[in-house]
């Protein structure tokens, strides 16, 4: 029982950390059907940038002045790179992007070293918050979770409530009818993409103290917030939410259950020995296979259900 | 006769590839130099590897982010076979082990084309990177047929050469892959002659109206991708002989990542772009990494500028010329070349400076290097060298821009004469103006 609460929760804190990566995501790829490779590297730029602005003037301008810098980069990206690229094609704008997040990847590695840097949590927040079972519950991850539902709330507000928010939805779905109404869809384009690299920058500054600030961290992260999108499916952000949630638990509760298939089948009667086919196969255990479920679920999705859990169209 | 005439393009290729080693021949000790050899059979692997991802990048329009799992599941069987040739459970001869590796890659093509051949576009890309990345993780987890992180050691002297030889020498072994790499390239050259390579470029262009021809989409890009599969396996095989230890790198995704970049980078239009990109990347990585830790800062600037300015690749911007060629106006284009050169070398001196200064303040300062040019140690924290870069590169960028349109302009004035001349001929002679643009793609 108490694991099962204590994963719940981190289950819960990684969930929403990977919703605030794949809200923006979802909206770039269903507005604009561009994989955006280098989103998660805007993950990684705000987790730098948090790094050096808090060395100057803290973690707390940090929160706000590195997601407006990411933002700032996206539109730059988007207003001087993808829409020249945009007349090649998506292909095109999928290579530009892949090539953006090498650069990046080698930029950062170049500017702040190969190792990791020393990020670490405020101190304001550095306490247990309470105890589940005897395990402590860091208030950081509390306030990680308090900003990402935060951010939750506000997006679908926007979404919802605001007239931009409501042309944003219209040309989520009918770009061109969008465009014929007389809304400025490119400037719709370069604002949703601005706004979610600056979700994304707000996601690394947030994430890269709980995990590790490191180079490699937009190569890791990157292809676990495609899945989550296209398992979400393209054009609902309520699918992403669902799909980041369960991402976030599936991959929680997986590091902490030591069984494998041989397990099962010895609780059947079945008993596995060096000598039975696929041996290697059915002792793997599931903490080991744990990295590798993302990735047979993405595979799954597309082969069986390519329109995600709650998509409305294929991706 | 007509063989000669026909194909000499191919045969001088051999011809030139043989005798290229013989440039850093050590005459006094009597040997080659390997690491020339080594990374002449890398490319030549490499550019096996590449044309295979073109089955399906150029040919069929499907970008996939893990051929390299491809490569890898050759080169594991290609492994395996050797072990259990040296075991005595058979006899193979060495030739044929990159053979193996084919078979092992046509197989892994077709059982896992049949899974990602179900999406075309954007979902295959996204499918592909999936598998690469499940590949890449059971790799290091299952033991047996991936022997983990430490991978799978053979020895390539097996002593059941067809010929009596015993690749005990990287030269041996060199002239083993060029020998694969032209049966592959030659057998990849005639793929895309045969109604299967058609139907892959119709599936790429339109691939509704392909099955209103009664082809199914479906069962052209499992083919396509089982056959690339085959090849990428054979650079498998050969990977094995040259390195004789195969790893986890095998599959990884900065492998398929290479491929990609070779291919868009050289070009994905004609059959030869790739192999030209894949010389770049090998070059770049091998040459370029031994003097400074950003090669693929450089390949991926290359990359995003291929992307943005030239889709067709190097290849394409070497056809660019070909009209203008053809109406023998090429001597007035010197002019603006030699314009836009000047400006064009002070931006890449000003950036590489600076790509160098800024690698060398952190990563080199972390390893312990110094960067010094020409024996002048320089130090990068003082603003003198930084200024300098800047300076290079925002005054040629100005200037190149001043000296690009000027060149736009000859160019444009070029084009319009060498079309209007062709148009001419074509109409005078009653050639195809289609033959020209068959030539060009």
């Amino acid at each position: 029982m108490e694991v099962f609460v204590v994963s719940l929760l981190n289950g819960l804190v990684y969930g929403m950390l990977l919703f605030m990566l794949a809200s923006g995501l979802t909206l770039i790829l269903s507005m604009m059907g561009v994989l955006n490779f280098a989103h998660a590297s805007a993950y990684m730029l705000g987790a730098y940038f948090a790094y050096t602005i808090s060395l100057y003037i803290g973690f707390w301008p940090a929160l706000i002045i590195a997601p407006l810098l990411c933002g700032l980069i996206g539109a730059a990206i988007e207003m001087w790179g993808l829409r020249r690229v945009h007349r090649n094609g998506h292909i095109a704008e999928l290579l530009f992007t892949f090539g953006l997040a090498l650069i990046i990847e080698k930029v950062v590695q170049m500017s702040w070293g190969l190792l990791p840097v020393p990020y670490r949590v405020p101190e304001l927040l550095d306490f247990p918050l309470f105890k589940v079972y005897g395990t402590q519950f860091p208030a950081y991850r509390a306030f990680m979770l308090a900003i990402s539902a935060l951010m939750f709330g506000a997006i679908w507000l926007g979404l919802t409530r605001t007239r931009i928010g409501l042309v944003i939805q219209a040309a989520l779905t009918h770009p061109d009818m969008a465009s014929a109404l007389g809304h400025n869809v490119p400037r719709i384009f370069t604002l949703v993409f601005a706004a979610g690299t600056a979700l994304a920058g707000l996601a690394g500054v947030i994430g890269g103290n709980y995990q590790v600030t490191e180079p490699a961290m937009a190569f890791t992260m990157g292809p676990i917030v495609f899945v989550v999108v296209v398992f979400g499916g393209l054009g609902s952000l309520t699918g992403c939410f669902i799909a980041s949630i369960l991402m976030g638990l599936i991959q929680t509760f997986a590091v902490v259950f030591d069984v494998s298939l041989a397990d099962l089948l010895a609780k059947f009667g079945f008993v596995v020995t060096s000598s039975t086919p696929f041996a290697e196969v059915l002792n793997v255990t599931l903490p080991r296979v744990g990295a590798l479920l993302p990735f047979l679920m993405l595979v799954l999705i597309l082969v069986f259900r390519p329109r995600g859990l709650m998509g409305t169209r294929d991706t | 006769m007509t063989l000669l005439r026909r194909h000499w393009p191919w045969l001088l290729a051999i011809v030139i590839l043989l005798a290229f080693p013989f440039l850093f021949y050590d005459w006094s000790k009597g040997r080659h130099s390997g690491f020339v050899l080594t990374l002449m059979s890398e490319i030549g692997v490499m550019a096996i590897f590449a044309l295979s991802y073109n089955m399906l990048m150029g040919q069929a329009g499907l970008l996939s982010f893990g051929h390299a799992v491809l490569l890898g599941m050759g080169a594991y069987c290609a492994a395996h076979v050797v072990l259990l040739v040296k075991a005595g459970s058979f006899w193979l001869p060495t030739e044929l082990v990159p053979l193996a590796g084919g078979l092992g890659g046509l197989f892994f093509g077709y059982v896992f084309g049949w899974l990602v051949t179900k999406q075309r576009a954007t979902a295959f890309a996204m499918i592909t990177m999936g598998l690469g990345e499940l590949v890449s993780a059971a790799a290091l987890m299952f033991m047996g047929f991936f022997g983990g992180e430490g991978g799978i050691p053979i020895d390539r002297v097996m002593d059941t050469s067809l010929v009596g030889v015993k690749y005990s020498s990287p030269w041996q072994v060199y002239c083993l892959v060029l020998v694969w790499a032209f049966i592959a390239a030659i057998l990849m050259r005639l793929q895309t002659q045969t109604p299967l390579g058609s139907m892959a470029n119709a599936t790429r262009d339109n691939f509704e109206r392909a099955q209103f021809v009664g082809y199914d989409p479906r069962m052209v890009r499992l083919y396509q991708f089982a056959l690339a599969g085959f090849f990428a396996g054979i650079a498998g095989g050969l990977y094995v002989l040259i390195y004789e230890i195969v790893t986890f790198d095998t599959v990884s995704a900065a492998k398929s990542a290479n491929a990609l970049l070779a291919v868009y980078i050289g070009g994905a239009g004609g059959f030869f772009g790739p192999i030209l990109g894949t010389i770049v990347v090998v070059l770049l990585q091998s040459g370029v990494s031994l003097l400074s830790n950003a090669w693929l800062l450089y390949v991926g600037v290359l990359f995003i500028v291929m992307v943005m300015y030239a889709p067709g690749g190097l290849i394409g911007l070497i056809f660019m010329h070909m009209p203008i060629w053809r109406a023998g106006r090429m001597r007035e284009l010197l002019l603006p070349y030699a314009r836009a050169f000047p400006p064009a070398l002070l931006v890449l001196l000003g950036f590489v400076l600076m790509v160098e200064l800024a690698s060398f303040t952190t990563i080199g300062a972390a390893q312990g290097k110094k960067f010094s040019i020409a024996g002048h140690t320089i130090d990068t924290t003082t603003p003198m060298p930084w200024v300098i870069a800047i300076a290079a590169l925002v005054l040629g960028g100005l200037w190149l821009r001043r000296e690009a349109r000027g060149f736009r302009e000859r160019w444009d004035a070029l084009m319009e004469g060498a079309k209007v001349a062709s148009a001419k001929t074509s109409a005078d002679a009653k050639i195809p103006l289609g033959k020209a643009q068959e030539a060009m793609s």
